[in-house]
């Protein structure tokens, strides 16, 4: 017998209990579902994310102050004080570096008119803005000249100014207060929540100290950020003189590095979520033996008769492991379609980028497939050994 | 021209097509064993119409069951044109059953929620028939039975003596050299019983060998040939 035979066969038998049929899918519809909405929301924001670390920069190098600490935030702030000027001046000589800078950051409070907002405040260099690729909604940057200067000037983030000064509020000239020293507002960024003042000023005027927090090492290429990271990383090691990476006392972060740990985070959940998901495509996979064993038992008289007209052992088992699997192959592409409509809402809610990949698609269709295989064997198996006389008495 | 007379003519000019050998047959029901049969023997010859005939519980049924292989004795030698049955496997067991026999049942002949006509059609499915020719054949047996105008209607829609004559049509299909028909008219009144033997009456005209199993006399007086069965014996032939 042809499959197509087989096909509209197993469709025919399905119609004739429509509700029993979309029962039976139910576990697979929703196992499928969850494999396609936590796939696809899965890389949708490991995407995110990545585009959000890449646009930070995947040429930049970030030198960390202190012992290997890893995680976001892990050195700011930090009291390590061996990342000194001469660092600096040190790894700019290095080859493939376009430029480096020190870099200094503090939480502060800062008040206007008697609004107080407790803040990061980093203390920067002109090439920062480049950097970074930040844009200004206002004024201007931090100049060269500033930084010389040690001027009291700020450039705030425009959630900070939200925060204080309210929803579009103009704020170039206005003055604010932090550490108790007041600082001209000179610009705003757009997308930061964070403040900006020249890295003399915080280094100097409101941290007093000689050091910096981190060094950032911008490369000429991102093909060169692991040859750099290690070139930057034997100078520091000479300069300071530490025989044993394993005691540096500074750790290098490269976006790369991040995109990487992170990956590996989603990877591990998603990994997990998945196993949630295969256990109810288990438990899908065991309703659809229990149903196809009833419809067996249900239709015996008709497996008796089709043997009497000249069906063979195979002929029965196909017909049964077909229907099988049509069923779970229905359920698998309603439940595709159910978890990409879901994926689509949610996505547009936690504004991250939409993606269904191919991958997960195909993965659909054959797990399904795969389902209806697995648990539709042994029912169709004892459907095909079924003696014919027997069949056919059965009451 | 005498029935004693038909049949020696057959038997000298046709071959023999089904032979029981002492066939015994036994039913095991938890300790208890039945004998159903309890050693037959008898030879059909090709074109030959039988009628079994016996009291209910008899050991017909079992009969024309090992007979359309359909189950097994438990010991005996039933030869199928002349070969032993126990030679053929179970795939070339559906093969006879779907070429060389066709059955029509006293009930349940038909797949429920399917058309006449692919009932019609589905022993070609099984045998292999190209799927362009299925239709047309289907229709010409229908047709034989009066019932081309029915063909697309579902099978729980028609009559049960529309049934049977569907049966009948779908035992053709496959141009089978036997019929095996268990109490065929069982279920249908006395003229629609009558038009059905009918056509077993024509089909054995055209040469098809046709056991029938009945338990009424007017019935059996279709065929040339009656055994009776008694307590798993045969009783007598003729
Ligand atoms: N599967 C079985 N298990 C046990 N006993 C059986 C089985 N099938 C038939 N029998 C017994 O074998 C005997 C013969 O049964 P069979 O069906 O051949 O009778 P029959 O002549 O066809 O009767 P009827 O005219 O009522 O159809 C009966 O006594 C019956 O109870
Ligand atoms: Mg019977």
């Amino acid at each position: 017998m042809e499959f197509i035979e087989l096909f509209i066969l197993a469709i025919n038998a399905l119609r004739t209990n429509v509700v029993r049929t979309v029962l039976t899918m139910l576990g697979v519809i929703i196992g499928i579902a969850s494999v396609i909405i936590i796939m696809s929301l899965g890389s949708g924001a490991t995407q995110s994310i990545v585009g959000e670390i890449s646009s930070f920069g995947a040429n930049i190098l970030t030198v960390q102050a202190g012992r290997n600490v890893r995680g976001p935030g892990g050195g700011g702030g930090s009291t390590v004080d061996t990342l000194v000027e001469d660092d600096v001046k040190a790894l700019a000589l290095l080859p493939n570096i376009t430029s480096v800078a020190g870099l200094v950051s503090t939480n502060k409070q800062i008040t206007y008119d008697g609004t107080a907002v407790q803040s990061s405040i980093s203390g920067v260099e002109e090439t920062y803005a480049q950097i970074h690729e930040l844009s200004l909604s206002q004024g201007s940057f931090i100049s060269e000249s500033q930084v010389a200067t040690r001027s009291k000037v700020v450039v705030l983030g425009d959630q900070l100014v939200e925060d204080i000064f309210g929803v579009d509020a103009q704020v170039v000239g206005e003055s604010v207060r932090i550490d108790g020293k007041s600082f001209r507002i000179i610009g705003v960024i757009t997308d930061s929540s964070s403040a900006l003042a020249p890295l003399s000023t915080v280094q100097k005027v409101i941290l007093s100290q000689n050091y910096f927090n981190s060094i950032e090492v911008l490369v000429d290429d991102s093909e060169l950020v692991t040859s750099a990271e290690t070139a930057v990383s034997d100078t520091l090691l000479l300069r300071h003189e530490i025989n044993n990476v394993n005691d540096a006392d500074f750790s290098i972060r490269s976006a790369q590095e991040m995109i990487d740990s992170i990956s590996s985070v989603t990877g591990t959940l998603s990994a997990m979520l998945a196993g949630i998901a295969a256990i109810s495509l288990l438990v899908g996979g065991i309703g659809i033996m229990n149903i196809m064993l009833v419809t067996v038992t249900e239709r015996t008289r008709e497996i008796g008769l089709l043997k009497a007209i000249g069906a063979k052992q195979r002929d029965i088992l196909w017909q049964f492991l077909i229907e099988a699997v049509v069923v779970t192959l229905m359920g698998g592409l309603i439940g595709l379609s159910l978890g990409v409509l879901v994926t689509f809402v949610a996505t547009k809610f936690l504004s991250i980028p939409f993606v269904v990949s191919l991958s997960s698609i195909l993965l659909a269709i054959g797990v399904s497939t795969g389902v209806g295989i697995v648990f539709g064997y042994y029912p169709a198996k004892k459907a095909a050994a079924l003696q014919p006389i027997d069949a056919l008495r059965y009451e | 021209m005498s029935k004693t007379i038909k049949k020696a003519n057959k038997k000298t000019t046709r071959k023999t097509i089904i032979s029981f050998r002492n066939i015994h047959k036994s039913y095991q029901t938890g300790p208890i064993t039945y004998e159903a049969l309890k050693g037959v023997s008898f030879d059909i010859v090709q074109g030959e119409f039988v009628a079994i005939t016996g009291p209910s519980g008899s050991g017909k049924s079992t009969m024309m069951n090992i007979i359309g292989a359909l189950d097994l004795a438990t010991s005996g030698e039933y030869y199928l044109r002349e070969r032993l049955i126990d030679a053929y496997d179970d795939d070339e067991l559906s093969e006879i059953r779907n070429r060389d026999i066709g059955f029509i049942f006293q009930s349940f002949n038909l797949l429920a929620r399917t058309s006449v006509l692919k009932n019609v059609e589905r022993p070609m499915m099984y045998g292999k028939v190209p799927k362009a020719a299925r239709e047309a054949k289907a229709l010409e047996c229908l047709d034989l039975v009066g019932l081309k105008d029915k063909a697309n209607n579902m099978s729980n829609h028609i009559s049960g003596g529309q049934i049977q004559r569907v049966a009948i049509a779908r035992s053709l299909v496959m141009n089978p050299a036997i019929l095996l028909a268990d109490e065929p008219t069982g279920n249908l009144d006395t003229k629609t019983a009558h038009e059905i033997m009918g056509f077993f009456k024509e089909l054995n005209k055209q040469g098809h060998t046709i056991i029938l199993i009945t338990h009424e006399d007017d019935i059996a007086a279709f065929a040339s040939r009656v055994i009776k069965v008694k307590d798993g014996l045969i009783e007598s032939d003729k």
